[in-house]
């Protein structure tokens, strides 16, 4: 379903250029669910916006359901949708829940947009009276059920999730991933999921990528990551780091390039 | 009563409209607390309400001249006194309020749009059609506002209308500026990638997510320029170069009073009072606008 091959990315020029992504290669299947971690610049985030065709520049193979993607192309609204990071920034603060819902609509021609709303939002357990509401009457897990619901209006094969849960309350963290698990599962969908979380990572995917400066260091499954035997010393550190502040690994922390 | 704040303020309203007209009240609310924004608007209203009902207010013709009766101190039948033609001030006075507001809106209605989209088409599409339109932007703020609204009206022809485009031409930079820097924040939004995300054209981007985004800080500027507006207005007209005589302009009137400001002051100084309440009164309302609707 997703195909991206010796995918470079640079932003900038000269001397202050920066190597965001360095030949990154994997593969996702259809229905499958792919974690890509890292530490915060790692990178992750750029492969997802590229494959949402936000980033322009790019050189390498990527391919989305057999369709070629090029540097320039314009989005896939069918194809692939997002889910952004901060669900405080991602909603437009003066539309309404039903002006964000149906616009996808409005914009692809497709009728039948009250009923749809409705459903969307019964489909992300948000009830109808919160379609009329504004973005800054609601909460943040209630935002990005809302963005969520926005992303799957287009009833897309592949979804990016962009750390949907970091900035989002622990309780309400559970929360979304289930909904995001159960979604899944009723849609069919393809999740590409970007994390610094391996437990979030450990829940939600099949397979997952580790990242570090723009590259991919291992790819393993997450039956490897839960018996803790990574191949790579990188991600052994990664996964010492995960289990909270420890003195001792915090004094070993190397730097792997 | 209680019904329509309910409807209004209700947490789950049921339609677009009412969802938007519960927004409105809230900022209304919000607005009603602040005294100095509620003596603005009261001024602004006054204004209005003047300029409708003038012909009832004024006591007497405002083009009317009586050379019998020229250059009267306030009395009983001139509140205000009379001028150097017998012309009663008050009502020619009540009747400029006309000639402001046509000034102000003509002002508003064409410099806010152009304004707005050379600033958010600027700052959204950026490369060479943002560093076209904001090279003549600077051209147009490099020089000062009253010296180019001189030197287009000496080009167009003195007059009311063109007063207006002069100032119009002359104001719209710093709106285009002021657009651009918000939509060059809102672009990077992910609210923005989201809508790119659902395949919106870049025109709907502009027009449906950037530009009410900018509206706000625009429409505080405005109300905020509006006080500058009204005295370059009064400075064309002091000129000779705004409305002409014998259109009761409040800038034409402190002109022609001028002469007599020594002996008979207030020829000159009711005008001037007005001008200065007026301003005042569009400055208070600016500010107590931003308060309520720039929420940062």
């Amino acid at each position: 379903m997703i195909d991206v091959r010796n995918l470079d990315v640079r932003f900038g020029q000269g001397a202050g250029a920066l190597h965001a992504v360095r030949d990154v290669s994997f593969s996702v299947a259809q229905g499958e669910s792919f974690g890509l971690v890292g530490e915060s610049g790692s990178g992750k985030s750029t492969v997802l916006r590229v494959l949402a065709g936000l980033n322009p520049r790019w050189t390498g193979q990527a391919a989305l359901a057999g369709m070629p993607l090029g540097p320039r192309d314009a989005p896939l609204p069918r194809l692939v949708q997002m889910v952004f990071q901060d669900p405080y920034a991602s909603l437009h603060p003066r539309h309404t829940v039903d002006r964000a819902l149906s616009e996808p609509l409005e914009i692809q021609g497709i009728g039948d947009v009250g009923p749809r709303v409705e459903r969307a939002l019964a489909d992300v357990g948000l009830g109808p009276a919160f379609r009329f509401r504004y973005p800054n009457q609601l909460s943040g897990g209630q935002r990005q059920r809302v963005a969520i619901a926005r992303a799957l209006m287009l009833e897309p094969k592949v979804l990016l999730l962009d750390e949907p849960t970091s900035a989002l309350d622990v309780s309400v963290q559970a929360e979304i991933l289930n909904l995001l698990r159960r979604l899944r599962r009723a849609h069919g969908l393809t999740l590409l999921l970007v994390s610094h979380n391996l437990a979030v990572i450990a829940h939600m995917c099949d397979r997952l990528a580790v990242m570090n400066r723009g590259a991919i260091v291992e790819e393993m499954d997450v039956a490897t990551l839960r018996r803790q035997e990574p191949r790579e010393a990188y991600t052994r550190q990664l996964l010492l780091a995960s289990r909270g502040y420890d003195r001792d690994v915090a004094a070993g922390i190397v730097t792997y390039d | 009563m209680t019904t329509w704040t309910d409807y209004l303020l209700t947490d789950s309203p049921s339609s677009r409209r009412q969802a938007r007209l519960g927004q409105m009240y809230r900022k209304w609310l919000a607005f009603r607390r602040n005294p100095l924004a509620m003596v603005g608007l009261c001024i602004i209203v006054a204004l209005l309400l003047v300029a409708a009902f003038a012909p009832l207010i004024a006591t007497a013709d405002p083009l009317a001249q009586n050379l019998d009766r020229r250059l009267l101190p306030p009395s009983g039948t001139n509140v205000f006194g009379t001028d150097s033609l017998g012309r009663d001030i008050f009502s020619r006075i009540v009747y400029g309020t006309r000639v402001t507001l046509v000034i102000v809106l003509l002002v508003v209605v064409s410099v806010g749009p152009i304004g707005l989209l050379i600033g958010a088409t600027s700052g959204y599409l950026g490369g060479w059609v943002d560093r076209a339109l904001m090279r003549m932007t600077d051209v147009f703020m490099a020089f000062p506002r009253l010296v180019l609204a001189l030197a287009f009206v000496a080009a167009l022809g003195p007059g009311l209308e063109n007063a207006v485009i002069a100032i119009a031409i002359t104001a719209w930079p710093p709106y285009a500026r002021v657009a651009r820097a918000e939509t060059l924040i809102i672009r990077q939004q992910d609210y923005i990638a989201a809508i790119r995300l659902q395949g919106a054209s870049q025109w709907r981007i502009v027009w449906k997510h950037v530009v009410p985004l900018c509206l706000p800080s625009l429409i505080v500027r405005t109300t905020l320029d509006m006080a500058g507006v009204i005295l370059i207005a009064a400075g064309l007209g002091f000129l000779g170069l705004g409305a002409q005589p014998p259109i009761p302009e409040w800038g034409a009137m402190i002109s022609a009073g001028r002469e007599q400001i020594f002996d008979q002051w207030w020829v000159a100084t009711f005008p001037g009072i007005a001008i200065c309440i007026v301003a005042l009164g569009f400055n208070l309302l600016g500010d107590g606008l931003r308060d309520v609707m720039d929420a940062r």
